[in-house]
């Protein structure tokens, strides 16, 4: 009998170099991307052990992580920053790399510019030494975060050392009510199925409503499926990343075009393919989430309260709510919506695109933000910040309070200035909510890019169902789709 | 390259916790360096320290009953989150060598795999009751990676353990040296058939 393939099998046999009989695997890597703080060891042990970069041709260089987000005419004041950044220039320039650098009009987080650029098509596979690689699965790549040793390697052989993932296939089904997004999709499938749920996994999103999602949309999908501990996230690809791609910077052009369509549209998973597991998600009706621990699972709906200690399941549960809540300065009991925030981050490689700062745009139009609030939106790139600009959607941001930034990693890992102060609480668009994440006992709340823009309007989280969003022809009136 | 790791012998530590993330093992603040020396001192910051950024010495690691300790033993989904390498490096760099948990964040565990450092994983109760034991302070375990057993001297578990994982420890192995000397051929072979528009037109700016 003949059975359907995954698109990861698709892609990971094509992609096959060398199978040892233990499982592990030699798999070629299409696409390096690579930013200042986690290359700097690996470059350095290619310089002493004499190694060049393979594939030069291959491999992107960006500065994201630790940039900072003000004005890029100033120098930067962080000298460890200066540091790692001016290394990556030199690293680039030796080894030949393609480099979007501080000044590059191009210059953004590697999982947005990777899309929006055209380097990450359907079918590759792409390494960065990041683990929300996954990212870049929504387009159909097979995308894998990795540490600087495996970067080394990569540099060198344009290969990576592997274990084939087992499949999971994770259904979405239904339709999201209004104020309800791909973000509280995500986070409400890491709630369900833990951190760890999805370790030594591949994770497949299908189902009709993951089709009927934007790329944009999917983006945000993937990039968390880390969260729930997958290896990697996948989705097959369709006419909307066709689009999505065709046109931009680095995209098969002319008769490459042609053939690029011709192989992405073999990708997607044949009907009757088999997984090692499925879950299914009916998502019709799920509420807005608000994460509210210290690990994305820490998450409930906005119409519930802060769980207790004694509410869970085992000891080491237990102690793990317990700490949370300490760090979170939250008490059992407490409603979501009760809870007083001091910052607004709308920024990160999860939420930072076109479509994301549309979408809160809709919410702070003609409004303004609390006054207890202080609100920053990071947009992914260069590239989104132009655009946005080009909508108005910066107005509309600074009119209602908003501090209107260039583009990095910013809030979400607070490597730059942009970081909490101990006990800040902050409703932020980003991935990660671990204790001193967004910076020295900063308190995070992960929420969607909606939910952001109404928590900024009134000081605590509301339920986004029951906000009014305006209509996108207004907000950049003939605009949205130039 | 790392030195070869046959066994690991010395003073377990137990680790109380559930999804210990990367960011708790090795903070953002310190990724900064652009050369690998000093991580211990950033190794569980925020955990250790208190807000002038003295070590409190309430951490296990720091209590004097756990110094020298070179296995912890944790709980569930150790190492998730972030794909940072320093997390591992400031594991060595403290002298811990083995960590036995019941699972492990994947990049984190490809990351110890390529430093020496050996992370076991045992079932769930497994883990419990050798942390519970290790409580006491007076723990002392070989972990033989050669043989794939854990022993305190009266009895032994056996664990699994990836052969080609076992055998990057093993050995020490530079895998980039491995890759280029077996498989040079197979990656030139593809190379030749790298279809035309997977390679990203010119990089440089119009």
């Amino acid at each position: 009998m003949v059975t359907g393939k995954t698109i990861f099998s698709k892609v990971w046999d094509s992609h096959l170099l060398a199978e040892r009989p233990d499982g592990q695997s030699l798999i070629y890597v299409d696409r390096h991307l690579t930013h200042e703080v986690t290359s700097p060891l690996a470059f350095e042990a290619l310089r002493k052990a004499g190694r060049r970069v393979r594939r030069p041709d291959l491999t992107f260089a960006v500065m994201d992580h630790n940039v900072p987000t003000g004005d890029r005419s100033l120098p930067v004041r962080d000298e460890m920053s200066s540091k790692q950044m001016k290394a990556l220039t030199g690293n680039a320039t030796q080894f030949g790399l393609t480099l979007f650098d501080y000044f590059s009009p191009y210059q953004g987080i590697s999982h947005v510019i990777g899309p929006e650029l055209g380097l990450t098509i359907p079918g590759i596979t792409l390494t960065c030494g990041d683990s929300h690689t996954s990212t870049h699965g929504a387009l159909g790549a097979l995308a894998l975060g990795i540490g600087s040793s495996e970067g080394e390697h990569v540099f060198a052989t344009q290969s990576i050392w592997i274990k084939k993932p087992r499949e999971m296939a994770i259904t979405l089904r239904g339709r999201l009510r209004k104020g309800v997004t791909s973000k509280d999709v995500i986070l409400s499938v890491i709630r369900r199925i833990g951190t760890g749920g999805a370790i030594g996994n591949v994770v497949e999103f299908v189902g009709e409503a993951t089709s009927n999602f934007s790329v944009e949309e999917r983006l945000t999908i993937t990039n968390m499926a880390i969260e729930g501990g997958a290896r990697t996230a996948i989705i097959s690809p369709d006419e909307k990343v066709y689009e999505y791609i065709r046109g931009s910077k680095f995209a098969p052009t002319g008769a490459d075009w042609g053939d690029a369509l011709e192989q992405w549209r073999s990708l997607p998973t044949d009907p009757g393919a088999v997984y090692d597991s499925r879950i299914d998600f009916n998502i019709s009706e799920l509420e807005p989430q608000v994460s509210w621990g210290t690990n994305p699972a820490m998450t409930v709906g906005v119409t519930e309260s802060i769980p207790s200690p004694s509410e869970a399941p085992t000891k080491e549960d237990a102690l793990s709510v317990e700490r949370a809540l300490k760090y979170m300065g939250l008490a059992p009991g407490t409603r979501i919506t009760d809870i007083p925030l001091d910052t607004v981050f709308i920024g990160s490689c999860t939420n930072a695109r076109l479509s994301d700062l549309t979408e809160s745009a809709r919410v702070i139009k003609g409004n303004h933000v609390n006054k207890d609030v202080r609100a920053l939106v990071v947009p992914g790139s260069q590239l989104v910040k132009r655009r946005a600009e080009a909508l108005g959607l910066d107005k509309i941001f600074v009119e209602a309070g908003f501090e209107w930034r260039n583009s990095g990693c910013s809030m979400c890992i607070g490597m730059n200035e942009d970081k909490l102060s101990p006990g800040e609480r902050c409703a932020s668009t980003s991935n990660r909510n671990f204790e001193n994440r967004q910076g020295p006992g900063g308190r995070t709340h992960l929420v969607s890019p909606i939910m952001a823009a109404a928590a900024a309007l009134h000081g605590r989280f509301i339920d986004t169902r029951e906000v009014e969003l305006i209509d996108p022809e207004e907000l950049a009136p003939g605009g949205l789709n130039a | 390259m790392p030195e070869p790791l046959r066994e690991v012998i010395g003073k377990a530590c137990p680790l109380e916790a559930d999804d210990v993330d990367t960011d708790q093992i090795f903070p953002a603040q310190f990724l900064k360096a652009i050369e690998r020396r000093g991580m211990e001192s950033y190794l569980f910051y925020g955990l250790r320290h208190d807000e002038r950024g003295n070590v409190h010495g309430r951490f296990v690691l720091d209590r004097p009953e756990f110094r020298g300790a070179r296995i912890l033993v944790a709980g569930k989904n150790f190492g998730i989150g972030s794909s940072r390498e320093n997390a591992v490096w400031a594991l060595t760099d403290s002298g811990i060598r083995c960590i036995i948990a019941s699972s492990f964040g994947d990049i984190f565990y490809n990351n110890a795999s390529k430093n020496g450092l050996l992370c076991v994983r045992l079932p769930g109760q497994a883990v419990r009751d050798l942390r519970e034991r290790a409580a006491t302070a007076k723990l002392t375990l070989t972990v033989d990676l050669a043989g794939q057993t854990i022993s305190d001297g009266r009895t032994t578990v056996a664990f699994e353990a990836e052969p080609h994982i076992k055998e990057r420890l093993l050995k020490g192995m530079d895998d980039v040296a491995f890759t280029l000397e077996n498989y040079e051929a197979e990656i030139r072979e593809y190379e030749r058939r790298i279809p035309r528009f997977v390679i990203p037109r010119s990089a440089r700016p119009s």
